[in-house]
């Protein structure tokens, strides 16, 4: 047979219990189909006969020596076979327990899956564990392949017995295999070629089986998830790219940008080396697109069509897989990946662990350990954009980041409302109605040579709030910018006069109303100084409100006390005991000067990092 | 040619979190094939730019009309081109008579590591592909490297579906592999497609012989082929069953994973 390298490519991946034979069963395939390259087989035949031992298709694929004498793959490994018209990339993924975090790698990569079981050995926990964790992954395609039937005298009972085993376990998850088929790898049985010894066998081959995976539907029928991956001004244009993961847009939609609100149209797509300029991009494609109007938008956001919105919250809850070195932990805070948003977060709660085995649930964990599956609540510390991992794949999926490494990853499978819910829908509705003049916010930002913010000073009675307040609305204008100091007072006996006295010691009314008087002020361009004063101690939940309101624009969150106290989440800047409120200005100065609201010495060009 | 964009979209986004993440990444390229191509990639990632530093291990036993094509790309396309060396190995007059392995190791495994120290990279973008030989088969898109630049393959973090690892420990570096999922076919297929240029070795001028692979003159061999275009190469390759690297003498026996551990490239 002659092996013409075809164009099109197809990732499988193998999975199974070590010793299941994957090895051998990828030797058998490349054998079988004329796939060895001229001298890969001599050579592993004379490491054999170095070592004294007798030759196995497997050696083939175990690339490292050392492999060879352990006689299990160590990690993931990608060889390349053609078959029909087709070349198949094959992801080796091992099985041994600890190795598990290189089969979801192996996993995560592919775009159909053979699931390995031995006939001799049956259904293990192992074999479970793989075809839930592939359903977690969005493995969707696979088929089902026992092996070593040579050990069970090719009998037909045991296949069967098997596949309504497992078949029954899979449905509990809704997951279907394409096909259950038996072979025997070390033989040749239904590998490649049909197996006489298996005459009650009538499906297809393992290689017939490959034929059939179908290469990934492309997502382009799906409303558009395009999160921005970057903002590039290498010359005159100002690009914002990104990986379409659903969807397509063309040169005149409107997008709208979440959790920010922004608007614009596209003006242009644009791409080096392709005539003529394509005016169009659908799922899957990097692209790049410039706007009609100079927002700012910046990575994480998502870009979707105003009819189909993803939703947007502090907090879901998702089906996670545990890869760390420490186990997660309730409470404990992780770096929260969403497509290419990045945001603190904190495992809110541990609903209960999900045993692969039989998929029985364990109540009342604190913590997940390593190789575990868990149900949880996440709490951001900013609002995320993202979807049901059930309607869009790539924006309903994350990762957990603990330290320096991905430890974990899942899939949303609820959103779950927080109490900024009806503010935050307020202010969708108020910004997609927002009516702009021909100034844009970027002309304000160059005009001033500084961003909009909010500097919102929290903290218990008689800590020197007002007093740091007006000192720092002094200093800014000393320095030129353009600060305003918003005292609730003002407000109190103005726009909150309607309000009845009930209403008014309440803090819900009295913050929407606060929040939209500070969201008009940094429309303006200016640096609002604040204090949370005439919310007395339910400090925490209107600066809660003000943010939501006032989002995207950056709230720097000062805080005060009298004593060494552990701050309020989210305290950007905190002062205790007597304060020397000149150090204290200066600090707050500094802070936004990082937060690229300031830049960084007054004349210089504001470089800014956070968008208004 | 869907499936060159569907690489090609991939690679860009590779790319694109590569430069998006470290603030000190440069990319090798060592005016191959597979790292030309992946300078073309970034070409097309950064709409015309390439906004990091190209770095070229020399070790002064290149074939010459390579260093001139590396000379003449970096002037048309503004590269901003940084060429290092293992001086001092040079000087005590090292070459591959010395041993493969240990000639490989001093001026383009340490010449390497010297680099990177020397500029502090922490970003290194590479062409390696995973069809090449074993060892690239085992990479990571994001492959993270200890402080003495050493590869544990063993204990590779995980990679879940567009997630990198983008963070790691001061003084560590991240070798990052745009062009894993290629093969040899897709990188000329691509050359061919976006019409880039390449070093004519890879075709035979006459005498039936051409390099499939490039890399020091004394340890690169051609090999018989009579191939003078990218289309005879591409017909030819879809034949093959002879080893992409049969010509490199450094993979001969366990060469290439003695060199990858100690982080070559």
């Amino acid at each position: 047979m002659t092996t013409t390298k075809p164009s099109e490519n197809l990732n499988i991946v193998i999975v199974g219990h070590v010793d299941h034979g994957k090895s051998t069963l990828l030797g058998r395939l490349y054998a079988d189909t004329g796939s060895l390259p001229d001298g890969k087989l001599e050579k592993v035949q004379a490491i054999c006969k170095q070592q004294g031992k007798e030759f196995e298709y497997a050696f083939l694929f175990d690339a490292f020596l050392e492999e060879q004498e352990q006689g299990i793959t160590i990690d993931t490994a990608r060889t390349f076979f053609m078959w029909k018209g087709r070349q198949y990339i094959i992801i080796d993924a091992p099985g041994h327990k600890e190795f598990l975090k290189n089969m979801i790698s192996g996993a995560a990569r592919a775009e159909a899956a053979l699931l390995l079981i031995d006939a001799l050995e049956g259904v293990k926990e192992q074999s479970k564990k793989h075809g839930y964790l592939l359903s977690l992954l969005g493995v969707r395609q696979f088929a089902v392949v026992v092996n070593k039937m040579d050990l069970v005298g090719y009998r037909q009972d045991v296949f069967d017995g098997i596949e309504k085993e497992y078949r029954e376990f899979l449905g509990q998850f809704k997951a279907v295999p394409l096909q259950f088929i038996p072979v025997s790898a070390k033989l040749g049985d239904n590998i490649a070629n049909r197996s006489e010894q298996m005459p009650w066998y009538t499906g297809a081959t393992v290689l017939e089986t490959l034929g059939g995976f179908q290469k990934e539907a492309a997502r382009s029928e799906q409303p558009l998830r395009m999160p921005v991956q970057d903002v590039y001004k290498f010359d005159a244009r100002r690009i914002i790219t990104g990986r379409i993961a659903a969807g397509h847009l063309k040169v005149g939609d409107h997008l709208v940008f979440s959790p920010s609100n922004k608007r614009a149209n596209i003006r242009t797509v644009e791409a080096f080396n392709i005539e003529p300029q394509p005016t169009e991009g659908q799922a899957g494609q990097s692209i790049g697109v410039t706007l009609d109007d100079q927002i700012f938008v910046e990575r994480g956001e998502i870009a979707s069509h105003q009819e189909h919105l993803p939703s947007v919250s502090t907090a879901f809850r998702a089906n996670l897989f545990w890869l760390g070195k420490r186990p997660l932990e309730k409470e404990r805070k992780y770096l929260l990946r969403v497509a290419t948003k990045e945001v603190d977060c904190e495992v809110a709660s541990i609903h209960r662990i999900i045993d692969t085995m039989d998929l029985a649930q364990q109540q009342g964990s604190n913590t997940v350990n390593k190789n575990q599956v868990a149900e949880l609540t996440l709490r951001t510390k900013t609002p995320v954009a993202f979807d049901l991992s059930a309607s869009f794949e790539a924006t309903g999926r994350f990762v957990l980041v603990d330290e320096y490494d991905i430890a974990g990853g899942g899939i949303i499978t609820e959103l779950v409302h927080d109490d900024q819910e009806f503010l935050r829908e307020e202010a969708r509705r108020r910004d997609f109605a927002w009516v702009k003049g021909e100034v844009t916010v970027e002309d304000r930002a160059q005009q001033y040579g500084h961003r909009a913010a909010v500097v919102l000073i929290t903290g218990g009675r008689h800590t020197g709030k007002s007093f740091l307040a007006r000192k720092l609305e002094g200093r800014l204008v000393a320095d030129g910018r353009h600060a305003y100091l918003l005292d609730g007072e003002n407000l109190r006996r103005g726009l909150d006069a309607d309000l009845s006295e009930e209403e008014r010691g309440e803090t819900t009314e009295m913050a929407r109303r606060y929040g939209e008087v500070a969201r008009l002020l940094t429309d303006t361009g200016l640096i609002v100084v604040s204090t949370t004063n005439p919310f007395g101690l339910a400090y925490q939940e209107a600066a809660q409100a003000i943010r939501t309101l006032v989002h995207p624009a950056p709230v720097i969150a000062v805080h005060m006390s009298k004593t060494e106290e552990e701050p309020p989440p989210n305290t950007d800047v905190a002062l205790s005991g007597p304060t020397d409120f000149d150090g204290a200005t200066a600090r707050i100065l500094d802070e936004l000067k990082r937060r690229g609201v300031l830049a960084q010495a007054i004349g210089a060009k504001p470089v800014f990092q956070y968008s208004i | 040619m869907k499936h060159l964009r569907q690489l090609e979209d991939q690679s860009v986004y590779i790319l694109r979190e590569a430069y998006k993440h470290f603030d000190n990444l440069a990319m090798l390229w060592s005016m191959g094939k597979d790292s030309t191509v992946l300078l073309w990639l970034a070409r097309k990632a950064f709409f015309g730019h390439v906004p990091f530093p190209l770095l070229h291990v020399d070790t002064s036993y290149k074939i010459p009309a390579m260093i001139e094509y590396r000379d003449r790309l970096a002037r048309e396309w503004r590269l901003n081109l940084v060429v290092g060396q293992n001086k001092e190995a040079l000087a005590a007059g090292m070459n591959h008579t010395m041993g493969r392995v240990v000639c490989c190791t001093a001026l383009k495994t340490n010449g390497l590591k010297q680099l990177l120290e020397h500029k502090g990279y922490t970003g290194v973008i590479l062409g390696v592909r995973a069809d090449e030989e074993g060892t690239r088969a085992k990479e990571r898109y994001f492959s993270p490297r200890d402080k003495h630049g050493d590869w544990d393959f063993r204990d590779q973090p995980p990679e879940l579906w567009d997630q990198y690892k983008t963070t790691f420990p001061p003084g560590t570096h991240i070798r990052i592999h745009p062009l894993l999922d290629w093969t040899e076919i897709n990188i000329w297929e691509y050359i061919k497609f976006e019409n880039i240029p390449f070093i004519d070795l890879y075709l035979d001028k006459g005498d039936g012989t051409r390099y499939r692979s490039l890399g020091c003159a004394p340890c690169t061999t051609p090999i018989k082929s009579t191939a003078k275009t990218v289309d005879e190469i591409i017909e030819e390759l879809r034949h093959t069953t002879v080893a992409e690297r049969s010509g490199r003498a450094q993979d001969e026996g366990r060469g290439m994973e003695l060199l990858r551990k100690d982080g070559y490239m």
